[in-house]
């Protein structure tokens, strides 16, 4: 098992034929993921990678057969459009690829989806990968590389860094440590799945043993990890680690979501607010190897 | 963030039919002079700066006659306040103050939407409001399709139990703010204090404007220089580095500028990879006692072109000991990229400093072989390692080289 997506998810890509759309399609269908179909206005009738391209995602659902996940790869002003087309077309699960998303068009894709009971990973992501069966975005960047770097397993990824996240499960991978699914939730301040939507997930996952996460300072996602915890919600082990602590209040070091405003998302916040709810929270990035394994019982 | 300067917000306020404080703004103790004589009352002289806590340092005063206006202009103008040096002073007609309010609106990751903020305790920062008197503040999250509805600021209004006249003055504001903030996509946008005067009359005694830097390229009108999260202005550094990065939309280059009067000790220039690996390479640089003159990210499969600017920019800092990049260390992006733009400015500088690189991931091979191969000439000494290598291990390369440079140097 994984969580979102496997080997039978029925992937469309919304702007196939541009640079970084074809780039990632020929990863996504050399890695084996069910690629059914390419949406680019204008473009209907030809072929990226053999995926058969159309004007529009209704169309695509109509020729090509149903669409579970819309992978997005527009230029950032035309994702609000893109990403709204997916929905009313009735994708149920978007990843939004696209980083400098004005904030006030994803609030309005937040709003929509949650109206049509639809959810989205990101934007300003990579994307997500279950090892061995689907990959959605861009991890690992070429197949070869994403199954040398990914082994199938029991433990789920979750990270706001993309680069993290491949690192985070390439180390694991190295010490032994296989994947469930690995997926980057986006760097930027509001994004469609947090961690704590995707703990209730791994949660439900009879295969996910523990979860490995990357957390940073900004916004309240490690906070509400923690509550979610607290109120029995997600009950396997988690291990985390937390990165800017030498950051200074008010400033952007990275990630548009990593800033300290007002007080609130601090380095120490979060560590104290993991650990009181149970979590382990390791104090460099490269104890996650070492206390992961014991975690899972392979060291 | 893009942040606008109180006199800017104030300005959109108006437009937006929220009352401000009659005020001009002087760049001359002797415009603000002028300008205290024309208003004809009391007035008060405030530096414009983004910081907070202006008035405990002194950016905020009050003068009864123009000449005593002219006086405090003249002890701003030129003050740093934390960094930020201020060029203007707002000269603003004194008010006469009954009651202060906070109003904001704030983009919230809790509530997922705009929250519209109201307290009877303004004056403060609304997260000490908060902490001091959780029950004087009032929230509302406002539905991004149908906006702030005049039933919704109503009922904010009147939780905090105020009737009549002065309810229907402030349901307006509230609604006018949220309407504004919409409009120009303010990450915040906050009144503090709103002020109810001794004749009855509402007034925005301040304005905190930040806008969403990914929505700054549809704002023209708002004359935002560089759409960045700065607590002080760009240096001419950062300025050049922002050109390059709107120049050119293959991946992302962000450059800020932490140090620029350094001496004697050993920084530098730092060069990052990526978000989260930019954060963590900074934090393990720091805990081995090494300053950073700046803070650099190339990510998101950026151009040769992109990193060579980059790199360039960087080493054009005076005085740096040495050159550091590290990303996550296993990158998606084919990392040869990055390798030929680094040297293609590590050679036109001619590279005098020792530099490591960790540029794992894809193709790491080939971008180690094109960064140690295409670098032998170059009196710094160039290593670079790939993913299997940690951070830690490629900073203490980098003190051992710098102490081996110093060694040389003091030698020849």
């Amino acid at each position: 098992m994984s969580i979102l997506i496997d080997e039978c998810s029925r992937v469309v890509v919304q702007g196939i034929t541009g640079r970084e759309g074809m780039v990632r399609t020929k990863l996504m269908v050399d890695y084996g993921t069910n690629v059914v179909a390419g949406v680019t206005p204008g473009k209907k009738g030809e072929a990226v990678f053999g995926v058969p391209v159309f004007d529009t995602v209704e169309e695509a659902w109509e020729e090509a057969g149903p669409l579970d996940v819309s992978v997005i790869f527009v230029p950032a002003p035309f994702v609000k459009g893109a990403a709204f087309e997916a929905i009313d077309a009735g994708v149920k699960l978007l990843v939004i690829v696209p980083d400098r998303v004005p904030l006030y068009d994803v609030l309005e894709i937040d709003a929509l989806a949650r109206r049509k009971n639809v959810r989205f990973v990101g934007p300003n992501t990579l994307g997500m990968i279950s090892p061995g069966k689907a990959v959605v975005g861009m991890i690992g960047g070429k197949a070869s590389t994403a199954r040398e770097w990914f082994r199938p397993g029991s433990v789920g990824v979750i990270s706001r860094s993309g680069g993290i996240t491949s690192a985070i499960s390439y180390y694991l991978t190295r010490a032994g440590v296989g994947l469930s699914t690995v997926i980057h939730v986006g760097g930027d301040p509001i994004i469609g799945l947090p961690f704590p939507e995707l703990l209730k997930e791994f949660e439900q996952d009879p295969e996910t043993k523990a979860v490995v996460m990357f957390g940073e300072i900004g916004t309240s996602q490690e906070e509400m990890a923690a509550e979610l915890i607290k109120a029995g919600e997600f009950t396997k082990p988690l291990v985390a680690f937390i990165g800017g602590a030498a950051a200074k209040s008010g400033t952007r070091f990275s990630h548009a979501g990593a800033i300290i405003e007002g007080g609130r998302g601090t380095h120490q916040g979060k560590v104290e607010s993991l650990r009181s709810a149970g979590a382990t929270v390791v104090e460099t990035f490269s104890d996650l190897f070492v206390v992961t394994p014991k975690i899972i019982g392979i060291a | 963030m893009a942040r606008l300067f109180e006199y800017q917000g104030k300005e959109l306020l108006k437009e937006r039919g929220i009352p401000v404080p009659r005020g001009r703004l002087a760049g001359t103790p002797a415009e603000a002079k002028g300008f205290a004589a024309e208003l004809g009352k009391p007035v008060v002289i405030k530096a414009q700066a983004w910081v907070t806590g202006r008035a405990e340092a002194g950016g905020i005063k009050f003068a009864d006659s123009p000449g005593e206006a002219e006086t405090w202009a003249q002890a701003i103008l030129g003050l740093q306040l934390k960094g930020f040096r201020v060029e203007k002073v707002l000269v603003e007609e004194k008010l006469d103050i009954a009651q202060q309010f906070y109003a904001g609106v704030i983009v919230s990751d809790q509530y997922r939407s705009p929250v519209i903020m109201f307290s009877t305790m303004g004056g403060t920062g609304i997260e000490d409001i908060a902490r001091a008197h959780p029950d004087k503040v009032w929230r509302q999250p406002v539905d991004i399709f149908t906006g702030l509805r005049e039933h919704e600021a109503r009922n904010l209004v009147c939780k905090a139990g105020i009737r009549g006249k002065l309810q229907a003055k402030l349901v307006q504001v509230l609604v006018n703010l949220y309407g504004l903030a919409r409009k120009v996509e303010a990450r915040s946008l906050e009144i503090n204090p709103l002020v109810l005067d001794t004749a009855g009359e509402i007034y925005a005694a301040d304005c905190r404007v930040t806008v969403d830097d990914n929505a700054v390229f549809r704002h023209p009108e708002l004359g935002i220089e560089i759409a960045r999260e700065f607590d002080r202005p760009a240096t001419p550094l950062e300025k050049v580095a922002y050109k390059a990065e709107e120049k050119d939309y293959r991946g992302t280059f962000y450059f800020l500028q932490l140090e620029t009067q350094y001496e004697g000790e050993d920084y530098i220039g730092f060069h990052g990879g990526g978000g989260g690996g930019s954060m963590m390479a900074m934090d393990a640089l720091m805990r081995a006692g090494f300053k950073l003159a700046n803070f650099c990210d190339t990510s998101g499969n950026p151009s040769a072109s992109k990193v060579y600017r980059a790199a360039k920019i960087i080493l054009s800092q005076p005085k740096l000991a040495g050159y550091f990049h590290s990303g996550s260390g296993v990158a998606s992006q084919e990392q040869y990229h990055t390798a030929r733009g680094m040297v293609k400015a590590f050679r036109e500088l001619k590279l005098d400093i020792p530099a490591v690189i960790r540029i794992g991931g894809n193709s790491e091979e080939e971008a180690i072989r094109i960064l140690t191969e295409y670098t032998q000439d170059l009196p710094g000494k160039v290593e670079a390692y790939g993913r299997d290598v940690p951070v830690e291990y490629c900073v203490n390369r980098l003190k051992e080289l710098i102490a081996e440079y110093k060694d040389r140097k003091a030698v020849s």
